[in-house]
C-alpha cells in the first residue's frame, strides 16, 4: 500500500538539509547517504548522490524524471552472477 | 459491423460484453459507458442504432484512453522506468515481475512457459 498523501513524501532530514545547503551555496558535491527510503525531491535534480547498496555507495545522478521515486530504486542490492555451470552464462 | 474506437468490430454480443473487445475497456467501464449514454446493457451490438453507436463513440473519445493511445502510454511508462535505471525498469528488461513478487516459484505470467532442463545435457562432452 502506498503512503498516505496527507503525510506528504518522506525524506531524511539530514540529507535534505545538506542538499539545501549545497543549493544555496551553489556547490556540487557527492553526498553519501544510507537513506535508501528517501523520496527524490525536485531540489535534488542535478546532484549526484551516492546511495548505499549494503556494501558500497553507488553514485546516482538525479535527473528530472526520477523525481518522486526513492533513492534505493537506483542502487540495486543484489548481485546475481548466474547459476553454477549454466551454459548460457559461459556463452556471454 | 459496428466500428467503435478505431478498428474494433464486436458483433453478435450484448453491448456490455461487446464493448470489452476494445483494448482499455473492461466490463466495469463498458457498464459505465452504457449507463452514461443511456443504452441498455442487454441490447445486442447488431441492434444498436446509428445514433447510439455515435453516442458511444463520443463517450469513449471524450474521457477514455483506449487502444493505440493506451498501448503507447503504457509502453512509455515502462520505457521511462528503464531509462532512469530504476529497479522496476531493470525487472522489466529482464522480463521478471516488478512489484516484488516471489520468483522462486510462480511468476509464470512474466517468465513465460517453463524452461525444462534438457535431457542428457550433463553427458555432452566439451
Amino acid at each position: 500500500m502506498s503512503r498516505s498523501s496527507k503525510k506528504g513524501p518522506w525524506v531524511e532530514e539530514r540529507l535534505m538539509s545538506r542538499i539545501e545547503a549545497m543549493n544555496s551555496s551553489g556547490q556540487k558535491q557527492m553526498i553519501r547517504t544510507w537513506s535508501r527510503a528517501s523520496t527524490i525531491f525536485p531540489e535534488m535534480v542535478g546532484h549526484t548522490i551516492a546511495v548505499h547498496d549494503g556494501r558500497k555507495h553507488v553514485p546516482v545522478f538525479v535527473s528530472e524524471t526520477m523525481v518522486g521515486h526513492k533513492l534505493g530504486e537506483f542502487a540495486p542490492t543484489r548481485l546475481f552472477r548466474g547459476h553454477a555451470g549454466g551454459d548460457r552464462a559461459r556463452m556471454r | 459491423m459496428a466500428r467503435i474506437a478505431g478498428v474494433n468490430v464486436p458483433l453478435n454480443k450484448r453491448a456490455e460484453i461487446g464493448l470489452t473487445y476494445i483494448y482499455g475497456v473492461g466490463e466495469s467501464k463498458a457498464r459505465l459507458l452504457l449507463h452514461e449514454t443511456g443504452i441498455s446493457p442487454d441490447t445486442y451490438v447488431r441492434d444498436l442504432t446509428d445514433d447510439e453507436v455515435i453516442r458511444l463513440r463520443e463517450a469513449i473519445d471524450g474521457d477514455l484512453t483506449v487502444e493505440g493511445d493506451l498501448r503507447r502510454e503504457r509502453s512509455q511508462n515502462v520505457k521511462r522506468l528503464q531509462e532512469i535505471g530504476s529497479y522496476r525498469g531493470l525487472r522489466h528488461r529482464r522480463g521478471l515481475p516488478s512489484n516484488g513478487q516471489r520468483t522462486k516459484t510462480n511468476a509464470r505470467t512474466r517468465k513465460g512457459p517453463r524452461k525444462m532442463s534438457v535431457a542428457g545435457k550433463k553427458k555432452v562432452k566439451k
